[in-house]
């Protein structure tokens, strides 16, 4: 199943000449960039690894673009996400995320149903991938 | 440039290398470098080959023939004060009238922003600072720093390795300027051929004669809004001709020294008398008397202890 979180979720996976387009809109308006990896594609799982520090002061997308590239090649096999913060409002606030890579295989998210007291159910949300220990999920 | 839009380009297609150059607008900027830097005549000559050989590149490649993207690299060399920094500075204005660098900004930095403290630190900053100069250029002052023989456990060579192997890859996303005193960097270049070799231009600045530093005075002057008067002028013409036997002697630097100098000796003359009402003249000369309180007219001339001149009086 094809994960779609973030902004441009329901295009097809952008290529390298559009990220870095993409970079180069964020970086005219001044925001800063950051990337971030993940193996938890929970919806609602908010905090991704940082992979370095988010770069506040360059002026060209290339930087960043490699520091995706490298990503990619350091962890092959995760979610890969560009993000976008504004410091307009004296909070670097994020104003635009996209995903830049993927696992090969996406295995999807499993529906549970919890029997409550009563006729009561609960419902919630899990991704197969995370049934496995961490550095071992995709 | 319609012969542009046709494609294939045929043989027998017509270039315009003039409507290209006003194009790129470095016209502008080659103006304004004759305009503020007085002299550098070989500097000024390279400036305008690289131009030149940018400008054919352009329209060779709108003619669908092959250019291989020219290694820009360079090394700037010369005295103190001769304006490696102030040339560096357009350079990237030019390269990015030229299309060559995306953004046309400077990065300067030196050996402190490059090379870490302990193992392991020293490429991830030396990362970071390309990551910054991509798009523009990265100008490492006083680089030879970089490379200390004495100690073979220093960082300085693992910045360098790095240097070398970004200037190689992402040639068409950064142009690294090295710069700094001409023996030092002859030294340097000598311990690391591998630098010498990727950098194509190597560019030396000539020291300024004395005809050169006038001028020089006199746009400095100008920009801060101040005029020599006639005596003045001679005085300043004297002093600099001292001032060029002494050790230390920075050049430009020197000389922008001298006038702030001379600056606060005349706002001290002034104040001294300041029952009297000034006219806007007054404010704006300076006198002969302002240059010639000067250290360097003293005789016979004091042991210099100070570096570069920095803090002669």
């Amino acid at each position: 199943m094809r994960l779609t979180q973030g902004t441009f979720s329901f295009l097809p996976d952008l290529t390298d000449a559009q990220i870095s387009s993409q970079i180069e809109y964020c970086l005219q308006r001044g925001w800063a960039l950051s990337v971030e990896y993940t193996e938890d594609p929970h919806p609602r799982n908010t905090y991704w690894e940082m992979y370095g520090i988010p770069m506040f002061d360059l002026k060209d997308a290339a930087g960043i673009l490699r520091e995706v590239q490298l990503c990619r090649k350091t962890f092959p096999n995760r979610y890969i996400k560009v993000n976008a913060f504004d410091s307009t409002r004296g909070v670097e606030s994020l104003r635009l995320s996209f995903l830049v890579a993927r696992p090969q295989e996406e295995p999807g998210f499993e529906l549970l149903r919890e029997a409550g007291p009563g006729r009561q159910v609960r419902y919630a949300l899990r991704s197969y991938a995370t049934r496995r220990p961490e550095g071992h999920r995709y | 440039m319609n012969s542009v839009l046709k494609d294939p380009v045929g043989d027998d297609a017509r270039f315009n290398l003039d409507a290209a150059f006003r194009d790129s607008h470095v016209a502008d900027v080659i103006e304004k470098l004759e305009a503020e830097l007085v002299g550098l005549a070989p500097v000024k000559t390279r400036i305008r080959d690289i131009c030149s050989l940018l400008l054919v590149d352009t329209l060779r490649r709108q003619a669908g023939l092959s250019t291989e993207a020219p290694s820009l690299h360079m090394s700037f060399t010369g005295n103190p004060g001769t304006g490696k920094t102030t040339v560096a500075l357009r350079m990237a204005e030019i390269l990015h009238h030229l299309g060559y660098v995306r953004k046309g900004h400077m990065v300067a930095v030196t050996r402190d922003d490059l090379v870490g403290q302990y193992i392991g630190h020293t490429a991830p900053k030396t990362r970071e600072v390309l990551k910054r100069a991509m798009g523009g250029v990265l100008f490492i002052d006083e680089a030879y720093y970089l490379y200390r023989p004495e100690n073979e456990r220093d960082y300085g060579q693992e910045a360098i390795e790095i240097l070398l192997q970004e200037m190689e890859n992402h040639r068409d996303d950064l142009v690294v300027i090295l710069a700094g005193y001409e023996d030092r960097m002859d030294r340097f270049f000598r311990s690391n051929p591998g630098m010498s070799s990727r950098i194509a231009h190597h560019i030396a600045f000539p020291d300024y004669s004395s005809e050169e530093l006038m001028a020089i005075a006199q746009l400095m002057l100008e920009q801060m809004q101040y005029m020599l008067s006639p005596d003045a002028r001679s005085t300043l013409r004297e002093y600099i001709e001292r001032r060029q036997k002494q050790p230390h002697f920075a050049n430009a630097r020197s000389v922008r020294n001298a006038l702030d100098r001379a600056r606060l000796r005349q706002a001290s003359r002034l104040f001294a008398k300041r029952t009297a009402s000034l006219a806007k003249r007054d404010l704006m000369t300076i006198e002969a008397e302002d240059i010639r309180a000067s250290r360097v007219f003293a005789e016979p001339a004091p042991v210099e202890t100070q570096r570069e001149g920095e803090l002669q009086t």
